[in-house]
Protein backbone atom coordinates (compact mmCIF):
# COMPACT_ATOMS: atom_id res chain seq x y z
CA UNK A 1 0.00 0.00 0.00
CA UNK A 2 2.82 2.35 -0.57
CA UNK A 3 1.77 5.27 -2.30
CA UNK A 4 3.51 5.93 -6.02
CA UNK A 5 2.52 6.76 -9.34
CA UNK A 6 -0.72 4.63 -9.36
CA UNK A 7 -1.93 8.50 -7.97
CA UNK A 8 -1.31 10.21 -11.16
CA UNK A 9 -3.00 7.75 -13.44
CA UNK A 10 -5.88 7.70 -11.04
CA UNK A 11 -6.35 11.18 -10.80
CA UNK A 12 -5.82 11.61 -14.37
CA UNK A 13 -8.63 9.12 -14.99
CA UNK A 14 -10.96 10.82 -12.13
CA UNK A 15 -10.00 13.88 -14.30
CA UNK A 16 -11.26 12.49 -17.48
CA UNK A 17 -14.79 11.23 -15.84
CA UNK A 18 -15.38 14.49 -13.87
CA UNK A 19 -15.20 16.13 -17.78
CA UNK A 20 -17.36 13.13 -19.43
CA UNK A 21 -19.44 13.33 -16.55
CA UNK A 22 -20.11 17.01 -16.99
CA UNK A 23 -19.95 17.36 -20.22
CA UNK A 24 -21.90 14.73 -21.92
CA UNK A 25 -24.22 13.13 -19.06
CA UNK A 26 -25.28 15.61 -16.66
CA UNK A 27 -26.78 17.80 -18.88
CA UNK A 28 -29.25 16.04 -21.50
CA UNK A 29 -30.51 13.93 -17.95
CA UNK A 30 -30.81 17.18 -16.22
CA UNK A 31 -32.48 18.51 -19.25
CA UNK A 32 -34.75 15.52 -19.69
CA UNK A 33 -35.78 15.55 -16.07
CA UNK A 34 -36.27 19.45 -15.99
CA UNK A 35 -38.66 18.68 -19.23
CA UNK A 36 -40.30 16.10 -17.62
CA UNK A 37 -40.94 18.00 -14.35
CA UNK A 38 -42.12 20.44 -16.33
CA UNK A 39 -44.70 18.52 -18.62
CA UNK A 40 -45.85 17.05 -15.28
CA UNK A 41 -46.75 20.10 -13.95
CA UNK A 42 -48.03 21.15 -17.29
CA UNK A 43 -50.46 18.20 -17.58
CA UNK A 44 -51.18 18.61 -13.87
CA UNK A 45 -52.39 22.32 -14.44
CA UNK A 46 -54.65 21.46 -17.55
CA UNK A 47 -56.21 18.87 -15.70
CA UNK A 48 -57.15 20.91 -12.70
CA UNK A 49 -58.33 23.55 -15.44
CA UNK A 50 -60.17 20.53 -17.10
CA UNK A 51 -62.07 19.77 -13.64
CA UNK A 52 -63.14 23.51 -12.84
CA UNK A 53 -64.34 23.72 -16.47
CA UNK A 54 -66.54 20.63 -16.06
CA UNK A 55 -67.62 22.18 -12.51
CA UNK A 56 -68.81 25.25 -14.50
CA UNK A 57 -70.38 23.46 -17.53
CA UNK A 58 -71.98 20.98 -14.54
CA UNK A 59 -73.79 24.08 -13.08
CA UNK A 60 -74.32 25.98 -16.26
CA UNK A 61 -76.60 22.65 -17.76
CA UNK A 62 -78.20 22.37 -14.29
CA UNK A 63 -79.18 26.20 -14.81
CA UNK A 64 -80.26 25.36 -18.40
CA UNK A 65 -82.28 22.53 -17.29
CA UNK A 66 -84.01 24.11 -14.47
CA UNK A 67 -84.80 27.00 -17.16
CA UNK A 68 -86.25 24.73 -19.72
CA UNK A 69 -88.54 23.03 -17.10
CA UNK A 70 -89.82 26.66 -15.91
CA UNK A 71 -90.47 27.29 -19.48
CA UNK A 72 -91.89 24.35 -19.95
CA UNK A 73 -94.14 24.69 -17.18
CA UNK A 74 -95.05 28.20 -18.82
CA UNK A 75 -96.36 26.97 -22.44
CA UNK A 76 -98.09 24.30 -20.40
CA UNK A 77 -99.61 26.71 -18.13
CA UNK A 78 -100.35 29.11 -20.92
CA UNK A 79 -102.03 26.08 -23.39
CA UNK A 80 -104.66 25.07 -20.22
CA UNK A 81 -105.39 28.92 -20.33
CA UNK A 82 -105.74 28.64 -24.02
CA UNK A 83 -107.59 25.25 -24.15
CA UNK A 84 -110.37 26.61 -21.90
CA UNK A 85 -110.67 29.80 -23.46
CA UNK A 86 -111.54 27.77 -26.70
CA UNK A 87 -113.89 25.74 -24.87
CA UNK A 88 -115.50 28.79 -23.15
CA UNK A 89 -115.25 30.67 -26.89
CA UNK A 90 -116.66 27.41 -28.51
CA UNK A 91 -119.83 27.22 -25.82
CA UNK A 92 -120.44 30.82 -25.66
CA UNK A 93 -120.59 30.48 -29.60
CA UNK A 94 -122.86 27.22 -29.18
CA UNK A 95 -125.30 29.20 -27.23
CA UNK A 96 -125.66 32.08 -29.32
CA UNK A 97 -125.95 29.70 -32.43
CA UNK A 98 -128.67 27.92 -30.39
CA UNK A 99 -130.45 31.27 -29.04
CA UNK A 100 -130.14 32.42 -33.11
CA UNK A 101 -131.93 29.20 -34.19
CA UNK A 102 -134.80 29.36 -31.07
CA UNK A 103 -135.65 32.72 -32.09
CA UNK A 104 -136.00 31.79 -36.18
CA UNK A 105 -138.27 29.07 -34.82
CA UNK A 106 -140.13 31.03 -32.64
CA UNK A 107 -140.62 34.01 -35.16
CA UNK A 108 -141.91 30.92 -37.55
CA UNK A 109 -144.18 29.85 -34.88
CA UNK A 110 -145.55 33.17 -34.32
CA UNK A 111 -145.86 33.93 -38.39
CA UNK A 112 -147.88 29.98 -38.39
CA UNK A 113 -149.81 31.20 -35.53
CA UNK A 114 -150.36 34.72 -37.41
CA UNK A 115 -151.31 33.02 -40.87
CA UNK A 116 -153.89 30.65 -38.47
CA UNK A 117 -155.59 33.56 -36.56
CA UNK A 118 -155.66 34.80 -40.34
CA UNK A 119 -157.29 31.98 -42.22
CA UNK A 120 -159.36 31.33 -38.85
CA UNK A 121 -160.58 34.73 -38.98
CA UNK A 122 -161.65 34.71 -42.65
CA UNK A 123 -163.61 31.67 -42.17
CA UNK A 124 -165.12 32.51 -39.09
CA UNK A 125 -166.55 35.39 -40.83
CA UNK A 126 -167.80 32.97 -43.49
CA UNK A 127 -169.20 30.88 -40.85
CA UNK A 128 -170.70 33.68 -39.01
CA UNK A 129 -172.28 34.85 -42.25
CA UNK A 130 -173.36 31.97 -43.30
CA UNK A 131 -175.05 31.19 -39.65
CA UNK A 132 -176.52 34.87 -40.20
CA UNK A 133 -177.99 34.42 -43.22
CA UNK A 134 -178.95 31.25 -42.51
CA UNK A 135 -181.05 32.70 -39.18
CA UNK A 136 -182.23 35.65 -41.16
CA UNK A 137 -183.48 33.74 -44.02
CA UNK A 138 -184.43 35.54 -47.36
CA UNK A 139 -185.25 38.61 -45.36
CA UNK A 140 -181.62 39.67 -45.63
CA UNK A 141 -180.54 40.67 -49.16
CA UNK A 142 -176.86 39.41 -49.23
CA UNK A 143 -176.38 42.27 -51.40
CA UNK A 144 -178.17 44.80 -49.79
CA UNK A 145 -175.58 44.34 -46.80
CA UNK A 146 -172.72 43.21 -48.39
CA UNK A 147 -170.83 46.12 -46.54
CA UNK A 148 -172.39 45.27 -43.42
CA UNK A 149 -170.99 42.26 -43.58
CA UNK A 150 -167.52 43.20 -44.80
CA UNK A 151 -167.07 45.64 -41.78
CA UNK A 152 -168.44 42.88 -39.52
CA UNK A 153 -165.46 40.89 -41.03
CA UNK A 154 -163.02 43.67 -40.72
CA UNK A 155 -164.03 44.31 -37.28
CA UNK A 156 -163.68 40.29 -35.80
CA UNK B 1 -10.26 -22.35 0.27
CA UNK B 2 -7.09 -21.23 0.84
CA UNK B 3 -4.26 -21.65 -1.83
CA UNK B 4 -2.64 -24.85 -2.10
CA UNK B 5 1.13 -24.45 -1.12
CA UNK B 6 0.86 -21.33 0.78
CA UNK B 7 0.64 -20.74 4.32
CA UNK B 8 -2.21 -18.45 6.12
CA UNK B 9 0.17 -15.13 6.17
CA UNK B 10 1.25 -15.97 2.67
CA UNK B 11 -2.53 -16.71 1.40
CA UNK B 12 -3.76 -12.96 2.86
CA UNK B 13 -0.33 -11.27 1.88
CA UNK B 14 -0.65 -12.65 -1.66
CA UNK B 15 -4.29 -11.04 -1.94
CA UNK B 16 -2.86 -7.77 -0.75
CA UNK B 17 -0.41 -7.10 -3.13
CA UNK B 18 -1.02 -5.02 -5.75
CA UNK B 19 -0.29 -6.05 -9.51
CA UNK B 20 2.94 -3.61 -10.20
CA UNK B 21 5.43 -2.61 -12.67
CA UNK B 22 8.36 -0.58 -11.55
CA UNK B 23 9.82 0.11 -8.69
CA UNK B 24 9.94 3.01 -5.87
CA UNK B 25 7.55 5.59 -6.47
CA UNK B 26 7.46 5.18 -10.64
CA UNK B 27 5.95 1.97 -10.22
CA UNK B 28 2.53 1.25 -10.82
CA UNK B 29 -0.41 -0.61 -9.69
CA UNK B 30 -1.68 -1.91 -12.88
CA UNK B 31 -4.50 -4.07 -11.15
CA UNK B 32 -5.58 -0.62 -9.71
CA UNK B 33 -4.92 1.16 -12.84
CA UNK B 34 -7.23 -0.96 -15.29
CA UNK B 35 -9.94 -2.11 -13.26
CA UNK B 36 -10.69 1.15 -11.94
CA UNK B 37 -10.46 2.56 -15.84
CA UNK B 38 -12.66 -0.82 -16.82
CA UNK B 39 -15.35 -0.03 -14.28
CA UNK B 40 -15.39 4.05 -15.15
CA UNK B 41 -15.77 3.11 -18.97
CA UNK B 42 -18.27 0.37 -18.29
CA UNK B 43 -20.48 2.33 -15.88
CA UNK B 44 -20.19 5.94 -17.30
CA UNK B 45 -20.35 4.57 -21.08
CA UNK B 46 -23.81 2.60 -19.36
CA UNK B 47 -24.57 6.28 -18.39
CA UNK B 48 -23.67 7.92 -21.52
CA UNK B 49 -25.57 5.16 -23.68
CA UNK B 50 -28.76 5.91 -21.17
CA UNK B 51 -28.42 9.92 -21.94
CA UNK B 52 -28.34 8.81 -25.68
CA UNK B 53 -31.58 7.71 -25.74
CA UNK B 54 -33.25 10.29 -23.03
CA UNK B 55 -36.30 11.71 -23.04
CA UNK B 56 -38.43 13.97 -21.18
CA UNK B 57 -41.48 11.56 -22.06
CA UNK B 58 -41.68 8.16 -20.71
CA UNK B 59 -37.91 6.84 -19.84
CA UNK B 60 -36.95 3.79 -20.06
CA UNK B 61 -35.48 1.23 -17.12
CA UNK B 62 -32.24 2.60 -17.85
CA UNK B 63 -32.78 6.22 -18.08
CA UNK B 64 -34.89 5.38 -15.06
CA UNK B 65 -32.80 4.42 -12.94
CA UNK B 66 -29.76 6.71 -14.23
CA UNK B 67 -31.98 9.51 -13.02
CA UNK B 68 -32.59 8.15 -9.24
CA UNK B 69 -28.89 8.63 -9.29
CA UNK B 70 -28.66 11.44 -11.20
CA UNK B 71 -31.59 12.91 -9.16
CA UNK B 72 -30.65 11.91 -5.97
CA UNK B 73 -27.20 13.35 -6.69
CA UNK B 74 -28.95 17.06 -7.36
CA UNK B 75 -30.93 17.20 -4.34
CA UNK B 76 -27.62 16.98 -2.29
CA UNK B 77 -26.15 19.21 -3.95
CA UNK B 78 -29.05 21.78 -3.98
CA UNK B 79 -29.55 21.48 -0.37
CA UNK B 80 -25.95 21.81 0.45
CA UNK B 81 -24.65 24.17 -2.02
CA UNK B 82 -26.40 27.46 -3.02
CA UNK B 83 -23.88 29.40 -5.53
CA UNK B 84 -24.44 28.40 -9.41
CA UNK B 85 -21.40 25.83 -10.66
CA UNK B 86 -21.32 23.82 -13.85
CA UNK B 87 -18.42 21.62 -12.04
CA UNK B 88 -20.04 20.66 -8.64
CA UNK B 89 -22.75 18.59 -9.39
CA UNK B 90 -21.38 16.46 -12.45
CA UNK B 91 -18.61 15.95 -10.28
CA UNK B 92 -20.26 14.74 -7.33
CA UNK B 93 -22.28 12.45 -9.39
CA UNK B 94 -19.02 11.28 -11.03
CA UNK B 95 -17.42 10.46 -7.48
CA UNK B 96 -20.77 8.72 -6.09
CA UNK B 97 -20.71 6.77 -9.40
CA UNK B 98 -17.13 5.55 -10.12
CA UNK B 99 -16.36 4.94 -5.88
CA UNK B 100 -19.67 2.65 -5.90
CA UNK B 101 -18.68 1.20 -8.53
CA UNK B 102 -15.23 0.32 -7.03
CA UNK B 103 -16.76 -0.56 -4.03
CA UNK B 104 -18.31 -3.23 -5.17
CA UNK B 105 -15.76 -4.89 -6.76
CA UNK B 106 -15.22 -5.92 -3.37
CA UNK B 107 -18.15 -8.30 -2.70
CA UNK B 108 -16.75 -10.47 -5.93
CA UNK B 109 -15.50 -13.43 -4.14
CA UNK B 110 -11.64 -12.75 -3.42
CA UNK B 111 -10.58 -15.78 -4.90
CA UNK B 112 -12.30 -15.85 -8.23
CA UNK B 113 -10.43 -13.00 -10.25
CA UNK B 114 -6.85 -13.83 -8.82
CA UNK B 115 -7.86 -17.36 -10.39
CA UNK B 116 -8.97 -16.45 -13.69
CA UNK B 117 -6.03 -13.41 -13.50
CA UNK B 118 -3.47 -16.51 -13.04
CA UNK B 119 -4.21 -18.36 -15.64
CA UNK B 120 -3.34 -15.39 -17.69
CA UNK B 121 -0.57 -15.61 -15.86
CA UNK B 122 -0.62 -12.49 -13.85
CA UNK B 123 0.91 -13.60 -10.54
CA UNK B 124 -1.17 -10.93 -8.45
CA UNK B 125 -4.47 -9.15 -8.41
CA UNK B 126 -6.10 -6.98 -5.95
CA UNK B 127 -9.16 -6.46 -7.56
CA UNK B 128 -10.78 -3.16 -5.43
CA UNK B 129 -9.27 -0.18 -6.48
CA UNK B 130 -10.91 2.11 -3.55
CA UNK B 131 -8.64 -0.60 -1.30
CA UNK B 132 -5.83 0.94 -2.76
CA UNK B 133 -4.75 4.48 -1.26
CA UNK B 134 -3.41 5.73 -4.41
CA UNK B 135 -6.91 5.38 -5.78
CA UNK B 136 -8.26 7.05 -2.63
CA UNK B 137 -5.68 9.65 -2.39
CA UNK B 138 -6.29 10.65 -5.99
CA UNK B 139 -9.80 11.70 -5.62
CA UNK B 140 -9.00 13.40 -2.48
CA UNK B 141 -6.54 15.31 -3.48
CA UNK B 142 -7.63 16.26 -6.88
CA UNK B 143 -10.97 17.55 -4.49
CA UNK B 144 -8.13 19.39 -2.33
CA UNK B 145 -7.38 21.19 -5.36
CA UNK B 146 -10.04 22.36 -6.74
CA UNK B 147 -11.15 23.94 -2.83
CA UNK B 148 -8.41 25.98 -3.37
CA UNK B 149 -8.96 26.63 -7.16
CA UNK B 150 -12.79 27.75 -6.42
CA UNK B 151 -11.32 29.58 -3.17
CA UNK B 152 -9.42 31.80 -5.21
CA UNK B 153 -11.53 32.15 -8.02
CA UNK B 154 -14.69 32.96 -6.02
CA UNK B 155 -12.88 35.18 -3.63
CA UNK B 156 -9.91 36.38 -5.45
CA UNK B 157 -6.28 36.13 -4.09
CA UNK B 158 -7.49 39.52 -1.55
CA UNK B 159 -10.31 37.81 -0.06
CA UNK B 160 -8.90 34.32 0.74
CA UNK B 161 -5.49 35.51 1.99
CA UNK B 162 -7.66 37.79 4.33
CA UNK B 163 -9.54 34.00 5.32
CA UNK B 164 -6.84 32.62 5.92
CA UNK B 165 -5.55 35.34 8.36
CA UNK B 166 -8.64 35.93 10.45
CA UNK B 167 -10.64 33.29 10.34
CA UNK B 168 -11.82 31.79 12.84
CA UNK B 169 -10.41 33.80 15.82
CA UNK B 170 -10.93 37.30 14.16
CA UNK B 171 -8.15 40.40 13.35
CA UNK B 172 -6.30 40.69 16.58
CA UNK B 173 -3.17 40.35 15.24
CA UNK B 174 -1.60 38.43 18.10
CA UNK B 175 -4.13 35.50 17.00
CA UNK B 176 -3.16 35.52 13.07
CA UNK B 177 -0.68 32.77 13.76
CA UNK B 178 -3.19 30.66 15.62
CA UNK B 179 -5.71 31.18 12.52
CA UNK B 180 -2.90 30.48 9.96
CA UNK B 181 -2.31 26.83 11.77
CA UNK B 182 -5.48 26.28 12.41
CA UNK B 183 -6.06 26.57 8.81
CA UNK B 184 -3.48 24.51 7.86
CA UNK B 185 -4.45 21.51 10.02
CA UNK B 186 -7.90 22.15 8.77
CA UNK B 187 -7.23 21.98 5.24
CA UNK B 188 -4.28 19.34 5.04
CA UNK B 189 -6.89 16.83 7.43
CA UNK B 190 -9.53 17.57 4.31
CA UNK B 191 -7.89 15.06 1.79
CA UNK B 192 -6.60 12.56 4.39
CA UNK B 193 -9.62 12.22 6.04
CA UNK B 194 -11.73 11.57 2.90
CA UNK B 195 -8.93 9.16 1.34
CA UNK B 196 -8.18 7.51 4.74
CA UNK B 197 -12.28 7.02 5.43
CA UNK B 198 -12.66 5.19 2.21
CA UNK B 199 -9.43 3.49 2.32
CA UNK B 200 -9.88 2.28 5.70
CA UNK B 201 -13.20 0.76 5.13
CA UNK B 202 -12.94 -1.10 1.81
CA UNK B 203 -9.44 -2.54 2.82
CA UNK B 204 -11.28 -3.63 6.17
CA UNK B 205 -13.71 -5.02 4.40
CA UNK B 206 -11.82 -6.61 1.88
CA UNK B 207 -9.37 -8.17 4.90
CA UNK B 208 -12.58 -9.71 6.53
CA UNK B 209 -13.95 -11.12 3.03
CA UNK B 210 -10.08 -12.88 2.96
CA UNK B 211 -10.39 -14.13 6.27
CA UNK B 212 -13.67 -15.24 5.51
CA UNK B 213 -12.31 -17.04 2.40
CA UNK B 214 -9.67 -19.11 5.05
CA UNK B 215 -12.62 -20.87 6.75
CA UNK B 216 -13.37 -24.41 5.57
CA UNK B 217 -15.50 -24.28 2.56
CA UNK B 218 -18.93 -25.68 4.64
CA UNK B 219 -18.65 -22.75 7.28
CA UNK B 220 -18.25 -20.05 5.17
CA UNK B 221 -21.74 -19.05 4.22
CA UNK B 222 -22.35 -18.47 7.64
CA UNK B 223 -20.00 -15.18 8.17
CA UNK B 224 -19.92 -14.59 4.56
CA UNK B 225 -23.43 -14.15 3.40
CA UNK B 226 -23.97 -11.74 6.52
CA UNK B 227 -20.33 -9.46 6.08
CA UNK B 228 -21.72 -8.90 2.19
CA UNK B 229 -25.32 -7.90 2.61
CA UNK B 230 -23.57 -5.46 5.71
CA UNK B 231 -20.59 -4.59 3.19
CA UNK B 232 -23.31 -3.39 0.36
CA UNK B 233 -24.35 -1.09 2.93
CA UNK B 234 -21.17 0.13 3.82
CA UNK B 235 -20.06 0.48 0.10
CA UNK B 236 -23.18 2.64 -0.61
CA UNK B 237 -22.51 4.95 2.75
CA UNK B 238 -18.99 5.49 1.79
CA UNK B 239 -19.42 6.57 -2.08
CA UNK B 240 -21.76 9.14 -0.13
CA UNK B 241 -20.29 9.96 2.50
CA UNK B 242 -17.20 10.88 0.07
CA UNK B 243 -19.62 12.53 -2.29
CA UNK B 244 -21.32 14.21 0.39
CA UNK B 245 -18.22 15.94 1.74
CA UNK B 246 -16.88 17.06 -1.47
CA UNK B 247 -20.00 19.58 -1.51
CA UNK B 248 -19.85 20.12 1.36
CA UNK B 249 -15.82 21.14 1.11
CA UNK B 250 -16.58 22.66 -2.21
CA UNK B 251 -19.48 24.75 -1.10
CA UNK B 252 -17.53 26.51 1.74
CA UNK B 253 -14.50 26.88 -0.93
CA UNK B 254 -17.56 29.39 -2.52
CA UNK B 255 -19.14 31.01 1.08
CA UNK B 256 -16.87 33.87 2.74
CA UNK B 257 -16.69 33.12 6.26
Amino acid sequence: MNINATLLGQAITFAILIWFTMKFVWPPLLQAMEERAKTIADGLAAAERGKHDLDLAAKRSAEIIHQAKEKAGEIITAGDKRASEIIEEAKANAKAEGDRIIAGAKAEIDQEVFRAKEQLRTQVSAIALAGAGKILGREIDAKAHNDLLDKLVAEI
Amino acid sequence: MSTEGLSTTEYIQHHLTNLHSGEGFWSLHLDTIFVSLIIGLIVFGTMWLATRKATAGVPGPLQNFIEMVVGMVDTQVKDTFHGKSELIAPLALTIFVWIFAMNAMDVIPVDLLPLVASWFGLSHLKIGPSTDLNATFAMSISVFFLIYFYSFKVKGVVGFSKEILFSPFGKFPLLIPVNILFRIVEDIAKPISLALRLFGNMYAGEMVFILIALLPWYLQWMLGAPWAIFHLLIITLQAFVFMMLSIVYLSMAHESH
